[in-house]
């Protein structure tokens, strides 16, 4: 088999993965409270955590070491959504993004666990549990939030406004698509957005908030064919600073 | 001198003595992360699969399995970390439950319990077993821990998570 659709999604999903959980890591130390500190920082562990299991199978099909994967590409061989890379900027925008993505992520490990590839399945079936945890915390404070003071509605409703047409960039299709479905690999990012979408109106349903109008808003999409805004590479310089300096440090 | 080749369930017992890093009463035995030990000839391939992937310990638990191996007189030995068999808090040995709760944390409940995430809400406090309990964070100090708080004895304490 032509392994280029695999690798695409691998890619995608490794490249998601790290650069949201380099974000995540940046609350560590700025947290609004100390549980927060912590959420932000576990889960930020957890999703480099799945992004070096990717860049692991990626290795395996003849893609370089998960390092010189991680650290010496540049912004515009990034395959992550643009949602992931966005600054943190205030809490409510971090949660927002936390939430619309672990959501979707989430459903694509739970779709995954069939995948045909079975190495894929094999992380999948493992992150799933994991990824539990993040919807779990995503979906605790959305509720008490979103249902909290007009202040904190507000603001929710806000990002959440603003980061919608970045979190459908997450289902940017890949020029591979048909063949990833044809081959069984993964159901597709069609159908995995009509699932998520199912979801996060449901979680929303039970708060004051609600989804913007799907008519007005257009998809941010490019991120999936390395056409990033401007706040990937300077990530990038900083993620990978240590490495650059010292390839062969060691942790 | 040539140490004879041990057997399967030698290397077990061996392994009884890696403790992992982060909760230094729990051998890697019992806390199910040895998938699988193969002896071909004289060398000795041992399968790890992580507890959670992004967990920093997974290295120093393949380096002292390999120490653990050569003090045995095992110099051919690798250590494989695979997803083959994706771990499961259910995996933790009967004793390894009790030595979590010896230890002060509440083991985790059986992941078949747990379709949905409310029953999270419940923790058997490891020092009073009351379960008039609440979870302050699915987070804790590492991957694998979340914190509650006992209202019964009220003391915070953490919990194994299932997986």
């Amino acid at each position: 088999m032509n392994n280029l659709p695999l690798k695409e999604l691998l890619y995608k999903m490794a490249d998601d993965q790290l650069i949201l959980g380099h974000r995540n890591s940046e609350w560590t130390g700025f947290g609004p409270l100390l549980e927060e500190d912590i959420a932000f920082s576990s889960m930020a562990q957890d999703k480099v955590g799945h992004s070096l299991a990717l860049y692991t199978l990626l290795n395996q099909l003849g893609e370089s070491d998960p390092d010189t994967v991680a650290f010496t590409r540049n912004a515009n061989q990034f395959h992550n959504s643009i949602l992931t890379e966005l600054p943190n900027q205030e809490y409510d925008f971090s949660l927002i993004r936390h939430f619309l993505y672990d959501t979707a992520e989430a459903l694509r490990f739970e779709m995954l666990t069939q995948s045909s590839y079975e190495p894929l399945a094999q992380v999948a079936k493992k992150v799933r549990g994991e990824l539990r945890y993040h919807t779990l915390h995503a979906k605790t404070w959305i509720n008490q939030l979103g249902s909290a003071t007009e202040e904190s509605i507000s603001r929710l409703q806000k990002s959440l406004d603003y980061a919608m047409p970045f979190a459908l960039g997450i289902f940017e299709e890949s020029p591979y698509e048909k063949q990833i479905v044809d081959n069984g690999i993964f159901e597709g990012e069609q159908a995995l957005k009509t699932k998520w979408l199912t979801r996060v109106e449901e979680i929303l349903s039970n708060t004051s908030l609600h989804l913007p109008d799907f008519k007005i808003i257009h998809p941010v999409t490019g991120g999936r064919i390395g056409k990033h805004s401007e706040h990937l590479q300077p990530l990038l310089d900083e993620m990978s600073e240590v490495f650059r300096i010292d390839p062969g440090a060691e942790w | 001198m040539i140490a004879p080749t041990p057997s399967i369930d030698t290397i077990y017992e061996w392994l009884e003595d890696v403790k992992d890093p982060e909760i230094p009463v729990l051998s890697l035995v019992d806390l199910g992360v040895i998938t699988n030990v193969e002896i071909n000839d004289k060398k000795v391939t041992i399968e790890l699969t992580p507890t959670f992937a992004g967990c920093p310990a997974m290295e120093v638990m393949k380096s002292e399995v390999i120490e653990k191996l050569k003090s045995k007189g095992i110099n051919d030995a690798a250590v494989n970390i695979s997803f083959r068999v994706p771990w499961s808090s259910d995996f933790i040995t009967e004793k390894g439950k009790k030595a979590l709760k010896q230890y002060g944390f509440a083991p985790p409940p059986s992941n078949k319990l747990f379709v949905d995430l409310e029953i999270l809400e419940n923790a058997i406090c490891p020092r009073c077993d009351s379960t008039n309990t609440e979870m302050k964070n699915a987070f804790g100090p590492t991957l694998c821990r979340s914190i509650y708080y006992c209202h019964q004895c009220k003391e915070a304490f953490e919990q194994f998570k299932p997986l």
